[in-house]
């Protein structure tokens, strides 16, 4: 099988400066595999601060890791030169979080559609051009006549999100990094735009990134789910497993905070116990969730690895210190395509 | 209980190169002391516009056309710049989208808060606002320190709180907040709702909550509002809304909110929300609904009372109660 993107123990640590010691590690010894032959839809869930967009932002090779490897068809994504680095450009895409923050306010939105076809060439000519934006957006639910030739802030979020994934559509990518695509979008939208990307995966067989905090769309389009606290893995394996049988703390948390749209199932009064001002910014060699779980003990102040729980599912934490070791270059291993 | 806010006609127009969008469209709704409001709908229904409006706030090429705000015994459309400055955060106040983002970054948390009293000719002494701010600080879970620290030493969800503190200095009978989590993950947003609940029942204020979460809304709102294309189309307890729903509109968006026992079923709404410039003729909904009838096209459907305390525009429905 031939492993189209590879994270090699991947750690990224931001320093402050040569003097002070501790950085703050945003990603620690981080694996995973997608591969060319079984196109998956991965989550990446976790709360601000935990790590995702550092990921998403090490996939498209903006930052460079602290240790590890980045691989992309087998070649480190930092050597990529020439031709192999326009390819990787074109295959590996992404729609970011801010839809306001990725259009420039003085040319028309037309200049985010029409600059990666001429980069890439991917048409002939401005009829072709004009068809295939028409095609890509009106697939993401927007009339083209709408939309082109208008300023981005004739436009609201939810559009431009939107022209975003009609972008992404466009360059027909092999791996979408979507980091939290659907936070400022409508829910009603956001079903459109989710069903496209599901759209892209089934359809045209790329892989996708998604990163979030909103385990409910998830759960609805991901096959697998990799929840990071504070940089570290916490839980991984398939959707079903992590999101109807969460067996770390965390993701126990994370889950009874979901607004269910269901007036049976209320917020519960208990899982947040310390409130996030208390926690010392020391850095702490244990578990990573300690400070906040409300089962902490003794042994949790040394890191506890990824116990494999099931076949389809790994939590790292104490609780299931009885099942076998999963090594982190292993990750991969409990996540189903 | 008493009614705390009154909404009349309220009509509010842009005026663009393209033509008159009137974002809201005789809009009135009431609220009760100590009531929850969430208020729903697509982007471009006008929700923020509706905020705005309550505040007075909506700029050029915006205009507020017609109709009333009341709160408490006030109308707010008749006051003088002034007074509405004052009334603004005493009387009224508005937590906008992304709020966190408008603390000045060079001013200390507690400057910044005692500036709001201060702008108020509330005749308290120095000392009696630094106090009411550490209150207030005290009241949505942060530390008195928080008052002499800049915005960057919080994170986003600290931030966001800072804004609720602000928002309830002044014990206002109103507070709307525009969607204020849509920015923080949902550890963070359930400390916030469940932070803004509490501050509401200790101050006795009505809350109306923007936003298109519906899961959001069904732990938090008493009553919830739809709007389509600047209307109205539907007011119901938060149970009816969920259980009931009158309006085709709403009931295609109660099916189509995801839950954990229909994955992988996407069912979006069919069609495109209309464009203001262009509203549809009659209900503006008509061009997407699947129920609808000759009628629909023709005649916008009236505003509708039923059984416990609904409001229904909807042709569907003949019988008033």
């Amino acid at each position: 099988m031939a492993n189209l993107l590879e994270f090699r123990n991947v750690t990224k640590t931001y320093t402050r400066g040569y003097f002070s010691e501790a950085g703050t590690t945003a990603l620690a010894d981080f694996s995973m595999v997608l591969r060319d032959d079984d196109p998956t839809i991965l989550t990446v869930a976790g709360e601000s601060g935990s790590g995702k967009t550092t990921l998403a932002m090490l996939l498209l090779g903006f930052i460079d890791p602290t240790k590890g490897e980045i691989l992309y068809k087998g070649k480190n994504i930092k050597n990529l030169r020439g031709e192999e680095r326009m390819t990787f450009r074109r295959e590996v895409q992404a729609v970011f979080q801010d839809p306001f923050a990725v259009f420039n306010p003085f040319y028309t939105v037309d200049h985010l559609l029409t600059v990666p076809i001429e980069k890439f060439k991917l048409a002939k000519s401005k009829a072709e051009a004009r068809n295939k934006m028409d095609e890509a957006l009106s697939s993401v639910g927007l009339r083209p006549e709408d939309i082109l030739g208008r300023f981005p802030h004739q436009l609201s979020g939810g559009q431009r999100q939107r022209i975003n994934v009609a972008r992404a559509l466009l360059l027909k990518p092999k791996v979408l990094v979507a980091d939290e695509p659907v936070s400022k979008v409508d829910a009603s939208l956001r079903a459109n735009i989710l069903e496209s990307l599901r759209g892209l995966h089934r359809d045209h067989g790329v892989s996708i990134v998604y990163i979030t905090h909103d385990l409910t769309t998830a759960y609805h389009v991901a096959n697998s789910i990799v929840v990071l606290y504070k940089g570290g893995v916490m839980e991984a394996g398939g959707i079903d497993n992590v999101i109807q049988k969460p067996q770390h703390p965390y993701t126990q948390l994370l889950i009874d905070s979901i607004p269910w749209p269901d007036l049976d199932r209320r917020w519960g009064n208990d899982g947040i116990v310390v409130k996030e001002s208390d926690i010392s910014e020391k850095a702490n060699t244990g578990c990573r969730f300690a400070p906040r779980c409300p089962y902490a003990k003794e042994a949790c102040a040394v890191l506890p690895p990824l116990f494999q729980i099931n076949p389809q599912q790994a939590a790292s934490c104490v609780l299931h210190d009885t099942h076998p070791v999963l090594p982190p270059e292993d990750l991969t291993r409990v996540l189903p395509v | 209980m008493s009614t705390v806010l009154q909404i009349r006609d309220l009509q509010v127009s842009y005026y663009t190169d393209l033509g008159r969008a009137t974002a809201l469209n005789k809009v009135n709704l009431e609220l009760k002391a100590g009531e929850k409001l969430g208020l729903v709908g697509e982007s471009g229904s006008g929700k923020s516009t509706m905020a705005l409006a309550m505040m007075r706030m909506i700029k050029p090429p915006g205009r507020i056309e017609d109709g009333s705000v009341v709160v408490g015994d006030v109308d707010l459309m008749q006051l003088s710049d002034e007074q509405m400055r004052l009334a603004r955060l005493s009387r009224i106040a508005y937590i906008p989208q992304g709020a966190m983002n408008s603390l000045n970054p060079v001013m200390r948390i507690g400057a910044q808060m005692v500036d709001a009293i201060a702008a108020h000719e509330t005749g308290m002494t120095k000392a009696e606002m630094v106090e009411r701010s550490m209150q207030s600080l005290e009241s949505v879970d942060l530390k008195r320190s928080v008052f002499t620290m800049y915005p960057h030493e919080l994170s986003g969800g600290m931030k966001q709180r800072v804004c609720i503190a602000i928002g309830i200095l002044l014990k206002p009978q109103v507070i709307i907040a525009d969607e204020p989590t849509s920015a923080l993950d949902v550890v963070t947003q359930r400390q916030v709702m469940e932070t803004i609940d509490r501050v509401q029942k200790e101050i006795g204020t009505a809350v109306i909550l923007i936003g298109h979460d519906m899961g959001l809304m069904a732990q938090f709102v008493d009553k919830v509002a739809v709007m389509y294309a600047g209307r109205l189309t539907e007011v119901s307890t938060v149970r009816d809304m969920f259980t009931n729903p009158m309006h085709p509109y709403a009931q295609a968006l109660i099916s189509s909110l995801p839950n954990l026992s229909n994955k992988g079923v996407f069912q979006g709404i069919a069609g495109l929300a209309p464009s203001l410039l262009r509203i549809p003729s009659g209900c503006a909904f008509h061009p997407r609904c699947p129920k609808a009838m000759d009628v629909c096209s023709a005649e916008i459907p009236a505003v509708k009372a039923y059984e416990g305390e609904r409001l229904v525009a909807c042709h569907l429905y003949t019988e008033g109660a």
